[in-house]
């Protein structure tokens, strides 16, 4: 709570199992309804039961950019919790525990310790989470929150559950209440209310949402982490919505299941991550040989293989490149947070729509399962939906070509269920009608055409893509160049930076294919000095911007230990990159989590 | 009435039209398959079964998967998809899904359904999607000139197994069965009458069928071939069976000598999944209009408040 405003991490540790996710989204609940942003990062394990989990909720008075660098308020639910964070902390934090259990060890100077006398509190209660609770009741009075704030949110929580769950949950919230006002001194500057109330979401949940307000009405998964979310969204919302739901057996069924589904003429899509995204690559390919619009998220996580399930990084962008084989169209692109998420939905199928061919969206487990407030008014439930040259002219004149030759490129497009348009789509090279070429009438005049006729309209569309554009002071001194889930925490550093003395701006990429050569190499070619951020470790991005644009980047900043950037790093890294001594600078992950 | 059209290099096409006779669902091309293939047998049944049951052409959508037999939607005057080797299931079920009004038929081979498929094939069983798989069963792989598929029989010499195959071969009727297929048929490519009645059947059942046909190939399997069914293929029909009686089926479906089965295996009255899920109730999904109403927008941002 700096003279910036406020600007608070409440941080809960402890093992799967324990119960962490509901004191978490009380938090968050609460702090949203008063009005304040907040992000919400879990460091978490692929473990059910056991583990170490740390949930950090970063709470400001403006639009949280990433999980920060410090905590101010600690709750520790376990020893190891304890171990791992304690000599993190700075002056001034607090840090909750139950007294009996837990050894608090050498805590830094300014630290308040506030143990909690759980069993003492608890009373009769067999409730094996009630520490849960009662740590909430001691959070408020901290935080200088009316303890009826709590009190209202755990009624709504536990309604379903009975008044007696209820009673009891309120009961020990009050007694941790009362514990803290009676012993410990709370932050100095009241949590503020006040505010207009936001909103709570995930990016899975923007991201399926967009889908559903760009009219998504088929949607197919196989479960895998970081991209459950969006097949539980859907699950949950299906029958409201008028959305057809499918758990498939393998990825490789749902990509192809998207793709039946989009002929017809519904919208259709699917989330994974990097190994059933692998699956899917056969299929990805099919669509845009077929000309079937469908849209495919990859929710990355750490590779290669299994990689590690649990945790972030950037590093599918060649895999989504590479995603099938031979040339074909289809448009890549990577949201920067998760409003960019839900609005990329309606974005990528229209274009998918207008081009006819497949679309791949690229996020990571940073934004998806990331929980976020965001201003209700901003998510725009009816986007503009433009589904292109789909039955531009349904009425038969006995001479239609599904494949037709155009100037455009593009070859109205009609779904099977019209009578006049009888057709057969191949994953075959095939002529206009349909027709496959690729054995008894192989053609070479004939393939040409066809491959230049789907180039040409990939090329008519992806030119009306709107290029990137640099945000921050012109001339500055650094200009940081990231793409996707990166845009937040680089943002957060730039502002940092400023206390530095050092002025630096940023250029985000959001779309990869198409990818602006032209308009982003003009744009670096201008800059003073360009640093590339990202989560991988080969620098694919790197790679990738300097094979569209000829352009080297004069300096990386690459983190690949499955934790995000804190801004700290960033700000770490440019200082280190500035003085032109290195070219790579890899950050340390203090937190162990 | 029938239109041919003039194409550069191209045999004469033909675009679709009201049929009146089962001659005019041939396709825009005729079949590239052998002479004396099985498939010419299959793709005449099922131009007879579609005709018969008064299906529109613009009713009906093909979806194959690759290989020689999958070629099929190209000769049949439909909708058609020609998809990937072994994904005709997925897109099928995608598109029936999608649009339930639609007639939807799967075809393909035994590699593709059996082989690089099969798991498909063992969920859209147990999914019960109402739709019917026609699988051209030559027992060999064809388009890739000969080596053995999941129905080879054991000891059979291809150029894949010149000293024999040691794999012992599926047994499609037993294993969708016990998969939760709900009609199960087994047809022979040269009795082209009794095979068009088993489709018939697949295509009016209420669920997924499973029409496993017998449709050598001339080229490459000289073990199964013509003359080796001939003798030995018997209807259930002639018989006592009861396709309620799943054990019984099982029985018939694996005897593999003198006597080997064709007909109806089984069938269920299991309700499908198109029928259970309460989204498809009313029109096609892809015949909805798109996005979302006032009250759900509203109940979404409430949920999240």
């Amino acid at each position: 709570m700096s003279s910036k405003g406020l600007d608070l991490t409440i941080a809960i540790g402890g093992a799967a199992g324990q119960g962490i996710a509901t004191p978490g989204n009380i938090l968050a609940r609460i702090l949203a309804r008063r009005g304040l942003h907040l992000y919400a990062y879990n460091a978490y394990q692929s473990i059910i039961r056991g583990g170490h989990i740390l949930l950090m909720v970063r709470t400001r008075d403006q639009e949280v950019l990433s999980h920060g660098d410090k905590i101010d308020l600690l709750l520790c639910l376990n020893q190891d919790t304890m171990d791992r964070h304690l000599s993190f902390l700075k002056a001034g934090a607090r840090v909750l525990y139950d007294g009996k259990k837990v050894q608090p060890g050498e805590a830094p100077d300014g630290v308040v310790l506030c143990p909690m006398p759980v069993a003492e509190l608890a009373g009769e209660s067999k409730n094996k989470l009630i520490q849960n609770t009662i740590s909430l009741g001691m959070m408020m009075s901290l935080l200088g929150v009316d303890f009826s704030v709590l009190e209202e949110a755990l009624s709504q929580l536990f309604v379903r559950k009975g008044p007696a769950v209820v009673d009891e949950n309120v009961s020990m919230a009050r007694a941790g209440f009362e514990h803290a006002e009676a012993n410990f001194e709370p932050f100095p500057t009241p949590l503020p209310d006040g505010g207009k109330p936001l909103a709570v979401w995930t990016g899975n949940s923007a991201l399926a949402m967009g889908g559903a307000a760009a009219g998504v009405k088929f949607y197919a998964a196989y479960p895998m982490s970081p991209s459950t979310g969006v097949l539980h969204w859907m699950a949950a919302n299906a029958r409201k919505l008028g959305i057809l739901v499918r758990q498939v057996e393998d990825e490789i069924g749902v990509a192809n299941m998207v793709i039946g589904a989009a002929h017809t003429g519904a919208r259709a899509m699917c989330a994974t991550s990097g190994g059933g995204f692998a699956l899917m690559t056969e299929a990805i390919g099919a669509a845009s040989m077929m000309e079937i619009p469908v849209v495919y998220i990859n929710v990355m996580r750490a590779g290669p293989s299994t990689g590690v399930p649990t945790k972030t990084e950037q590093g599918d962008l060649w895999q989504a490149l590479g995603a099938s084989q031979g040339d074909f169209e289809r448009f890549i692109v990577a949201p920067k947070d998760t409003l960019d998420a839900f609005n990329t939905m309606a974005e990528v199928f229209n274009y998918t729509d207008r081009a006819q061919c497949p679309g791949i969206v690229i996020s990571d487990l940073l934004i998806s399962e990331g929980t976020y407030t965001v201003d209700p008014d901003l998510i725009d439930m009816k986007p503009a939906i433009d589904r292109g040259s789909l039955l531009a002219d349904p009425s038969p004149n006995g001479n239609y070509l599904r494949y037709a030759y155009t100037d455009s490129g593009i070859s109205p497009r009609v779904p099977p269920g019209y009578e006049g348009f009888v057709h057969t789509v191949a994953t075959d090279e095939h002529d206009e009608d349909g027709v496959i070429i690729s054995d008894e009438f192989t053609h070479p005049h004939k393939r040409r055409k066809m491959v230049e006729k789907r180039a040409r309209k990939f090329e008519g569309i992806a030119a009306d893509v709107p290029p990137p554009e640099l945000e921050g002071p012109a001339g500055a001194e650094v200009t940081l160049v990231g793409w996707g889930s990166t845009y937040g925490v680089i943002r957060e550093a730039i502002e940092m930076l400023a206390d530095h003395g050092v002025v630096a701006n940023q250029l985000p990429i959001k779309w990869i294919v198409p990818f602006h050569g032209d308009e982003v190499s003009k744009i670096l070619t201008a800059a003073k000095k360009v640093i590339i951020v990202e989560n991988s470790h080969s620098g694919q991005f790197a790679r990738y911007m300097r094979s569209e644009t000829g352009f080297a980047a004069a300096g990386h900043i690459r983190k690949y230990d499955g934790e995000p950037f804190m801004p700290h790093h960033v700000v770490e890294g440019i200082l280190e990159l500035v003085k032109g001594d290195s070219e790579i600078y890899v950050p340390y992950q203090e937190m162990i989590v | 009435m029938t239109t041919v059209l003039e194409r550069d290099g191209l045999r004469g096409a033909v675009l679709e039209r009201s049929p009146e006779a089962a001659k005019d669902y041939k396709g825009k091309v005729a079949p590239d398959w052998c002479p004396g293939c099985g498939d010419f047998g299959v793709l005449n049944a099922l131009q007879r079964a579609v005709f018969e049951l008064g299906k529109q052409p613009h009713e009906l959508l093909v979806v194959s998967g690759i290989g020689c037999s999958s070629n099929l939607p190209g000769y049949i005057n439909a909708y058609g998809m020609h998809t990937l080797h072994g994904r005709s299931l997925p897109v099928a079920t995608g598109a029936k899904m999608a649009n339930h009004e639609l007639t939807v038929i799967a075809t393909g081979g035994d590699g593709d359904g059996y082989g690089i498929g099969g798991n498909h094939l063992t969920h859209i069983a147990r999914r019960n999607v109402d739709l019917t798989y026609l699988v051209m069963n030559n027992q060999i792989y064809g388009l890739t000139t000969g080596q053995i598929s999941p129905t080879s029989r054991l000891d059979m010499k291809t150029k894949s197994t010149p000293h024999g195959n040691l794999e012992e071969p599926i047994n499609p009727i037993t294993s969708s069965i016990m998969n939760g297929a709900t009609y199960v048929a087994r047809g022979y490519s040269a009795d082209i009458k009794h095979l068009t009645q088993l489709i018939k059947g697949g295509i009016e059942h209420e669920g997924f069928s499973l029409i496993d046909v017998f449709s050598p190939c001339v080229t490459f399997n000289h073990d199964n071939d013509f003359a080796f069914f001939k003798p030995r293929i018997k209807k259930l029909e002639d018989e006592d069976h009861d396709p309620g009686d799943w054990k019984a089926a099982c029985e018939k479906a694996l005897a593999w000598g003198d006597e080997i089965w064709t007909g109806l295996f089984f069938e269920s009255d299991r309700p499908s999944i198109d029928s259970m899920e309460p989204v498809l109730e009313g029109p096609g999904l892809a015949r909805r209009p798109l996005g979302l109403s006032d009250s759900q927008s509203k109940g979404l941002i409430e949920a999240m408040m």
